[in-house]
């Protein structure tokens, strides 16, 4: 028979709720989500993890990553993370947070965990646009790129530059591990899944502040199709955000 | 044995016995001390955290993950901090979290300045932040009673899964007073069935503050006040003296009632019935012990340190059945014993029985 002689090779990680996501076709979110996921199986923290949700369009991440969750204020979930991680040393928590969340109203919060090396593990989704709203500037979008409130493009002069987050949290005595990372072709998504599993196994051994920075599309926001968004973060991105290691410390280098 | 202590370092060490797990906090004066007190407390009994944070926002935001992680947390500030904590109490309302919070009350409005008021008081009582909430606020009168209320708040909290504010002013926090200590609590971490713990061995649970149906989300709210009307029902604590045979009573909570118990002292001395009304949760507010004195009482004269927000409370309260007057100090001044007694003598009024005859009247006057 055909079914003895093929095993499975691919299947939805037991971590991944069994629904449908609520975000637009084309967006990354979704394979991010199922990073995570295939990382909290593989280390089998599931039932250790707490997750705090964030402001944006990963507001219900709750409704997908199958482990105790909450919901913070928008920005503020480096804050709530520490008050759980500082009550719960033992288990594991993490926060999934946009580039309006993370980079603009919660900037404070992020760099402050950062400097604490507050042994927490945050997955920061940059996408270069505030994407739950509809599409206004974030403080990542490049310059010139067109946005429903930088409608003539975004200018420098009067609208600033975007904050390259990864080379600024690299700057923090308390951080560990900041890398830069993309899911923008299958080679991509490997190394952004093997960045998310190091930035997990960072907490699990106490070694401090942990951040993989995931360059992500919107194709809807962006006004392109799913295919041209991807090659808009390779082409575009990339350029302003350049993927790499920002900050490893002697001791993560040392894990294996 | 009593000891004698400063209100902020009193509360703190309140807070500990009563089994704070965890505290959060930002420097600002005049509750500086509360900080600097757990600072150094919390670290030296193990297990327990103290965190200085970056700002108002970020402390009460850890409270909040604090309060989901199942810990007995708290965090403390004065008027301008607390403005700032208003989005996170919100948050930690609707998500049905228990936490404290201490505000020791300040000038304002604006940056204002370091001296006591109670001008914080529609910012407690009538919610805060944005949606439909009450925070249960408690308004010691002293350090004895600031420490007493402190040391059951934590269980306060935990029985609503609500907020509790202390509410108190720049008086209280500063002053040093005699007081006994409560003993320091073991206490045994109960499941409470909420908690985000980690998922081992049980369904896993979620806390958040989103709810997109509006359905869902009046579901929510009809907990919350449901709640609410618990808390009212069972919760209402105040302090009434010679109210018996008063013909004006005085309204005041914090350390305006201590001054107003001075004034009635000597409004007493000089054969005036005069009586105090202390509210001690200014949240949920006893209005139904003031409508019944309203019944007999006449003139009511609330002492306040602000322009006059208690005094909407007891206007409601006894709903026109008495004049209510108000003596309110601002700017962090402080109303001194005889200012109340003028404005006694200006609104007592007459007694029937006592007043005089004509003729008694022409005789006083030739006396």
């Amino acid at each position: 028979m055909l079914n003895e002689t093929l095993g499975v090779v691919y299947e939805r990680p037991h971590t991944l709720t069994d629904v449908i996501t609520h975000y637009c076709p084309g967006c990354t979110h979704g394979v991010i989500h199922r990073l995570v996921a295939e990382v909290m199986q593989e280390l089998d923290i599931q039932h250790e993890t707490i997750g705090v949700a964030s402001v944006g369009c990963s507001v219900f991440a709750y409704n997908y990553l199958d482990c105790d969750f909450c919901e913070a204020a928008h920005g503020r979930a480096p804050a709530m993370a520490t008050g759980v991680k500082r009550v719960h040393p033992d288990k594991i928590v993490f926060t999934y947070q946009g580039d309006g969340d993370l980079a603009s109203i919660g900037l404070a919060e992020i760099v402050h965990a950062a400097s604490r090396g507050e042994n927490i593990t945050v997955i920061f989704v940059n996408n270069g646009v505030y994407g739950m709203t509809g599409g206004q500037m974030a403080p990542t979008t490049l310059p010139g790129m067109k946005t429903t409130s930088s409608q003539t493009g975004r200018d420098v002069v009067t609208m600033g530059f975007p904050l390259r987050m990864s080379e600024l949290l690299a700057t923090t005595g308390g951080a560990s591990y900041i890398v830069r990372r993309s899911v923008h072709d299958p080679g991509h998504i490997n190394q952004t899944k093997k960045a998310i599993k190091k930035a997990f196994q960072v907490q699990m051994h106490g070694l401090g502040f942990a951040l993989v920075e995931i360059l992500s599309s919107c194709p809807v926001n962006w006004g392109m199709t799913a295919h041209d968004a991807l090659d808009y973060i390779k082409e575009k991105m990339v350029t302003y955000f350049p993927l790499g290691d920002y900050k490893i410390s002697d001791a993560v280098k040392a894990l294996k | 044995m009593k000891e004698l202590w400063k209100g902020n370092e009193a509360i703190a060490e309140a807070a500990v016995r009563a089994g704070l797990d965890a505290y959060f906090g930002y420097p600002i004066t005049p509750q500086t001390e509360l900080l600097e007190y757990l600072s150094a407390r919390l670290p030296a009994l193990g297990k327990r955290v103290f965190l200085q944070a970056e700002s108002e926002l970020a402390a009460i935001n850890m409270v909040y993950g604090a309060a989901c992680a199942g810990a007995r947390t708290m965090t403390s500030s004065s008027s301008p901090g607390f403005s700032l904590m208003q989005e996170g109490l919100s948050y930690i309302a609707a998500s049905q979290v228990p936490c404290v919070v201490v505000d020791v009350m300040r000038g304002g409005p604006g940056l204002g300045n370091l001296a006591p008021t109670q001008a914080d008081y529609f910012q407690m009582t009538k919610g805060g932040g944005h949606g439909d909430y009450h925070p249960i606020v408690l308004a010691p009168a002293s350090v004895q009673e600031a420490v007493d209320l402190m040391y059951g708040a934590f269980e306060l909290a935990e029985k609503y899964r609500t907020i509790v504010i202390l509410a108190i002013d720049g008086n209280i926090g500063q002053m040093m007073e005699p007081v006994e200590l409560p003993p320091m609590r073991e206490r045994n971490k109960s499941d409470f069935g909420w908690e985000l713990t980690g998922a081992r061995g049980r369904e896993r649970r979620i806390i958040t503050s989103l709810f997109l149906k509006p359905e869902e989300l009046e579901h929510m709210n009809t907990a919350l006040q449901t709640k609410d009307q618990a808390v009212r029902a069972n919760e209402v604590r105040y302090v009434e003296r010679l109210t018996e045979d008063a013909d004006l009573v005085l309204v005041a909570f914090g350390s305006a009632a201590r001054i107003s118990q001075t004034a009635l002292k000597q409004a007493r001395a000089n054969g005036l019935a005069v009586g105090l009304f202390r509210p001690i949760t200014l949240y949920p507010f006893p209005d139904q012990a003031l409508a019944r004195l309203s019944e007999r009482v006449n003139q009511f004269l609330v002492v306040e340190m602000s322009a006059g927000q208690m005094v909407e409370d007891v206007r409601l309260a006894v709903e026109r059945k008495a004049q209510v007057h108000l003596l309110g100090k601002m700017g962090g001044l402080v109303p001194m014993p005889d200012e109340i007694l003028d404005r006694i003598y200006a609104h007592m009024p007459v007694r029937e029985e006592a007043a005089l005859t004509a003729e008694e009247a022409l005789l006083a006057a030739y006396l």
